[in-house]
């Protein structure tokens, strides 16, 4: 058998055995390293969007600083790209897509939608962007401008969205339970 | 370093009709004029890492384009003036405008 007939499941445990033979990852940093990936998701997300709506130091640190700021909240973020964070305000609405590949901030987003990585989010996030997240409902008033953010190199990004009114007085953690996965991307915004 | 604020123009360049190459910079952006935003740190020359050459840390920008300076006015979409796509480029991709 050669390695093109193998199944995916020989392959990897060569590849694995090559990587420790070789000195490059042994099983302990593999399982660790899938260990933080799995842990990332939009909850881990939804909590620094929560702490930034009641914290304004911490809001300051997430906009100036997003990967020590997850990482103030137990996010595991070494060996990661930079995270940058963008603040939408009544005055500007941004929308989040990699029209090269993939890019996203997976240790707070964890793995992308599947429409993420589609050819038509990223051909008309750049070039209809209202049109396309009115598909989500989102509809932004004419005085909102909106501001794509093309992951295109070495920072993920994720968005900040505005909290909604009717929260006053909520919990971190009531709060962090509205903020949806699109609302980090742009796509959506969260509800009450 | 390019301070905020600095109008620039992205390279109107095609190396990949030169050749094998891995770029970080979109078509649409090629050759259209744009504004510094802020430096957000020196990083090694993807164009470089991508072929396991060695790679110079190069100066990675967020430049703002404005929206309409990048799509025709033809479009069947509107592109109010105040929108803007934000992207991440590489000094030596930018020229002064």
């Amino acid at each position: 058998m050669t390695w093109r007939e193998a199944d995916s499941a020989t392959l990897l445990a060569g590849l694995r055995s090559l990587l420790a033979a070789k000195s490059i990852a042994s099983a302990d940093e593999i399982a660790e390293r899938i260990r933080i990936t799995d842990g990332g998701g939009p909850a881990q997300g939804a909590r620094m969007v929560a702490k930034a709506w009641t914290d304004p130091d911490y809001k300051a640190l997430m906009l100036a600083d997003g990967a020590r700021a997850a990482e103030l909240l137990d996010i595991p973020m070494r060996g990661l790209p930079p995270l940058g964070v963008v603040e939408n305000t009544p005055g500007i609405h941004h929308l989040v897509v990699c029209t090269l590949c993939s890019c996203y901030p997976r240790a707070v987003l964890g793995y992308p939608p599947f429409w993420f990585k589609s050819a038509a989010y990223r051909a008309r996030a750049v070039r209809d962007p209202r049109g396309l997240i009115a598909e989500w409902g989102t509809e932004l008033p004419a005085a909102t401008a909106i501001r794509v953010v093309d992951s295109t190199a070495d920072y993920r990004w994720m968005v900040l969205p505005m909290r909604p009114a009717g929260t006053e007085g909520w919990s971190e953690a009531e709060l962090a339970a509205i903020v949806r996965e699109g609302d980090m991307i742009g796509v959506t915004r969260p509800r009450a | 370093m390019l301070s905020a604020g600095t109008p620039v123009r992205v390279r109107l360049d095609w190396p990949e009709t030169r050749g094998r190459c891995h770029i970080r910079t979109p078509h649409y952006v090629r050759g259209r004029p744009g504004e510094i935003v802020r430096h957000l740190g020196d990083f090694p020359n993807p164009e470089d890492l991508a072929f396991a050459r060695p790679a110079k840390p190069v100066a990675l920008y967020h430049v703002r384009f404005r929206q309409a300076d990048l799509w025709p006015a033809a479009d069947p979409w509107p592109h109010p003036a105040g929108d803007e796509i934000l992207i991440e480029l590489y000094e030596h991709w930018l020229e002064a405008a």
